[in-house]
């Protein structure tokens, strides 16, 4: 047996130095992060990569993934900064609500430029709706009836005053004249609370994502407005106007992506960039992200670290606007 | 009526799986109801993390859970018959008779009628739990920000009244626990509050740090502290089987219980507790012509074991429809349910039916594997009250720091389990219950999001908490209640003092 422990050592050691010298070879084993519990947003993220990358067999072994709730991500993105600074197998998910606190200093002292940033592999998109029987009919309607009487619409929202779905909102008012901060904003919990006081009248306008409200207006419970997206969405929603061609230019993309930490390598960096890139265009990944109810948001490398640190800029500027 | 929940149900309880989990769960249940120091909410607190750790789907764990809460009920009254020292909370009735009758050798009887009891309350709470939950789930929608808070306040009033011996500790302990559940992100404003600048407690105080802190370390130091000196164990256990005379006898005061234990357990903020309480007092109104009460009449052990059991399933109808706790340990299990990022409320029947139609389903079969282990295993579960504390205690000290570790992984959570253990202690000590701090900084939650909202949706006018007839209902219902133990206390002194003029009257001619 001592013979085979140390075959088994040399080995080891072969692979060790082997896997530092060849950067490009994939890590031993890969983790993500999710900043919150199982069966969230950040969930979601990390399994649509995990179980792709895995089905493409560009990792030899199953990701892991584990979860660090608190602060919507906040304390995973300081744990990464402090702790894991250089750790190569790991990823961690975000979404434009990070970018959205990074914005509002929320993540604590660190900034967008504290991380690297990955790669964004999917997208929702932001949604007004009303009841199946609101006498609104579009988003144009809306507007018009809201700059009147804006006390009339108590809106709802699956998060607090500064949320995405609170700006959504917000960036409704301010196309009506109104001023964000006088909104009758009403934070609730998730698309399923929003839906059921939409339903019992609570609340007369919801705000939400693409995903969570199709099944609900397919079944008719509610009507979805417009949603926040550049061209219209594909599927059930063909029919859906964007905010845009009803006049109103906002766009709210909910982008779903990952991030490294400070001080993993540009070789690693690389590494994981063109993995992603080549897991894109395979048919097992397109079939995972449409079963998450994402719609296609392929941006990798460099372009996807412009698109986050233009992100928070521009949510910057949104919240400064908005009188947070 | 739309049961259609319910077959949904039996589809997702039937599987191999999630048998064998509610069978387990019933089985642990027992045990951890027969031992005098932990009743459910501790054993459901301390399974929970590792349930979810295990990976185990929702309906599952939720399943688990419950096979441990009925089956915690059934088992409280072994020790209670047994030793005289109650399991827990709901069983404290069941030991005045239930004692009595095993001092008189049939202790094998007493267990088996409390048994059948348990099994006939269990399945009336459950069939109320699967006939109401969707009729109050189809009313909830007229629930909004505004009706939601007024509930709150119902719910705190029947709180104070009810739970625990003394209101005003009782209501200390939920300002306690409004006062805890204000750390963190504040949910309508996004501020952070009394986090000291520390990320880790952005999200608030864990519920599982808070319920494991409260009820497993603060219980582990208290027997620590009181080192075992139980009753003698009754060794003779007699015949063990029920009579047909005290069967019969017991019919109606079991029908009775079941329904009364029912609708205690549906109210807010009432438990196991008062409900066998009433129950018992009820049939010792109605029942005890003779005397015989509380000198071991069957009546009076199978009212509390009845309604005890009844309680248990009816505390899951506004939990699962509402969203809002019937009881401590119901407010663990919406914990479960928040853990998995499942959202209580009327929109859980329709949106997630497997889980709804799961517990219902699985509290049937629960039951009949209960009454199934009870009746004839019960000499097993005796042999539990004798399981020395230098096994217990480490066991829940380590099943603790291992749950509050793998659900959060965070070392800050394992201390502030600790502190809040230590904290719990030495209420305890002070005679405060635990219970209400739970139930405050759940409903506290819930209540303090919803004024905010609904008067977000007012714009500030006051006015909307009392505006529509739901709420109005629920401003006279929490005053009443509010009021009434007041008012039977005075009535209760009077008829007192008449009676003591009565005996004072009767002596000189003894």
């Amino acid at each position: 047996m001592p013979i085979f422990t140390r075959k088994t050592k040399m080995l080891t050691c072969a692979m060790v130095l082997f896997g530092a010298t060849t950067a490009f070879a994939a890590p031993e084993k890969t983790e993500c992060l999710a900043g919150a519990k199982p069966g969230g947003g950040f969930d979601l993220t990390c399994r649509l990569a995990a179980n792709s990358l895995l089905a493409t067999k560009a990792i030899p072994v199953p990701m892991q993934v584990t979860y660090m709730e608190g602060g919507v991500g906040a304390v995973a993105y300081n744990h990464v900064i402090s702790k894991r600074a250089d750790d190569a197998s790991l990823i961690t998910a975000a979404s434009s609500g990070s970018a959205l606190l990074i914005a509002q200093g929320k993540f604590g002292k660190y900034d967008a430029s504290a991380v690297r940033w990955l790669a964004g592999l999917g997208a929702d998109y932001g949604v007004l709706v009303v009841a199946a029987n609101s006498p609104i009919k579009s988003l144009k309607d809306l507007v018009a009836a809201y700059s009147k009487t804006p006390n009339d619409f108590p809106i709802g929202g699956g998060g607090a005053v500064g949320s995405q779905d609170w700006m959504k909102a917000a960036l409704m008012a301010k196309a009506a004249g109104q001023a964000p901060k006088s909104m009758r904003y009403v934070a609730l919990e998730g698309g399923g609370a929003v839906v059921t006081a939409l339903e019992g009248g609570h609340i007369k306008i919801a705000s939400g994502d693409a995903a969570e409200m199709v099944a609900h207006h397919t079944a008719g419970k509610i009507r979805i407005l417009a949603v926040m997206s550049k061209e219209r969405l594909p599927g059930v929603l063909k029919d859906v106007p964007t905010a845009k061609e009803q006049g109103i230019d906002v766009d709210w993309t909910v982008w779903r992506g990952f991030y490294v930490g400070p001080n993993v390598s540009d070789a690693d960096y690389a590494w994981w960039s063109k993995t992603f890139e080549k897991l894109s265009t395979t048919p097992e990944f397109i079939a995972e992200r449409e079963a998450r109810g994402l719609f296609p948001f392929t941006t990798i490398g460099k372009a996807f670290d412009d698109r986050v640190k233009a992100d928070v800029a521009r949510f910057k500027a949104l919240a400064a606007e908005a009188g947070l | 009526m739309n049961l259609d929940y319910l077959w949904t149900g039996f589809a997702v309880a039937l599987t191999p799986t999630n048998l064998l989990i509610g069978f387990v769960g019933a089985f642990l249940g027992t045990l951890i109801g027969a031992l005098p120091a932990i009743g459910p909410i501790n054993g459901i607190a301390l399974l929970l993390p590792i349930a979810y750790t295990m990976g185990l789907p929702p309906e599952s764990t939720m399943i688990l859970l419950a096979g441990i809460y009925c089956g915690a009920e059934y088992g409280g009254r072994i020790s209670s018959i047994l030793l005289n020292v109650p399991g827990d909370a709901g069983a404290v009735m069941t030991a005045l008779d239930g004692n009595p009758l095993a001092k008189q050798g049939r202790a094998g009887e007493a267990l088996a009628i409390s048994g059948l009891a348990s099994f006939f309350g269990g399945t009336v709470g459950t069939i109320g739990l699967a006939l109401f939950a969707p009729a109050l789930a189809a009313l909830a929608i007229g629930f909004g920000p505004a009706e939601y808070f007024v509930l709150m306040v119902f719910a705190f009033a029947t709180l104070g009244s009810m739970v625990g011996s003394d209101p005003v500790k009782t209501l200390i302990g939920c300002t306690l626990g409004l006062m805890l559940a204000t750390v963190g992100l504040d949910p309508t404003s996004g501020a952070y509050r009394f986090t000291f600048d520390e990320p880790e407690l952005g999200d608030g105080i864990e519920f599982v740090v808070l319920v494991i802190g409260l009820f497993s370390i603060s219980e582990a130091i208290n027997i620590l502290e009181h080192q075992s000196k139980g009753g003698e164990i009754i060794k003779v256990l007699g015949r063990s089987l029920a009579r047909l005379e005290d069967i019969s006898k017991c019919v109606w005061t079991v029908v009775r219980s079941s329904v009364i234990g029912f609708v205690v357990g549906v109210l807010p903020g009432t438990g196991a507790s008062v409900a066998s309480a009433i129950a018992y007092m009820t049939e010792k109104r109605i029942n005890d012509r003779d005397g015989t009460f509380g000198k071991g009449d069957v009546r009076g052990l199978a009212a509390p074991e009845a309604a005890n059991n009844a309680t248990a399933a009816g505390a899951f109808v506004p939990m699962l429809t509402l969203g809002v706790p019937g009881s401590g340990t119901t407010a663990v299990m919406l914990g479960a349910l928040m853990l998995y990022n499942i959202q209580p409320g009327p929109q859980l029947l329709t949106e997630r039916p497997e889980i709804v139609g799961g517990l219902v389903a699985s509290m049937f079969i629960g039951n009949l594997i209960l009454l199934a282990l009870n009746l004839p295993l019960v000499k097993i579960f005796a042999r539990v009250l004798t399981l020395p504390n230098w096994i217990l205690v480490p066991s829940i000290l380590v099943l603790s720091v291992v749950g509050v570790y793998s659900t959060h992984s965070s070392v800050l959570s394992i201390l502030l389990m600790l502190g809040i253990g230590v904290a719990g202690w030495m209420l305890r000590k002070l005679d405060f219950e635990m219970a209400p701090i739970i139930l405050g900084f759940v409903l506290g939650k819930v209540m303090e999001v919803n004024l905010r909202n609904a008067l977000a949706i007012s714009g500030g006018d006051l006015a909307i908490l009392w505006s529509s007839t739901i709420s109005q209902v629920l401003w006279v219902m929490a005053i009443g209640i509010a009021v009434l133990p007041w008012f039977l206390a005075r009535r209760m002194k009077r008829l007192r003092a008449i009676e003591a003029k009565a005996e004072a009257a009767d002596l000189p001619e003894d």
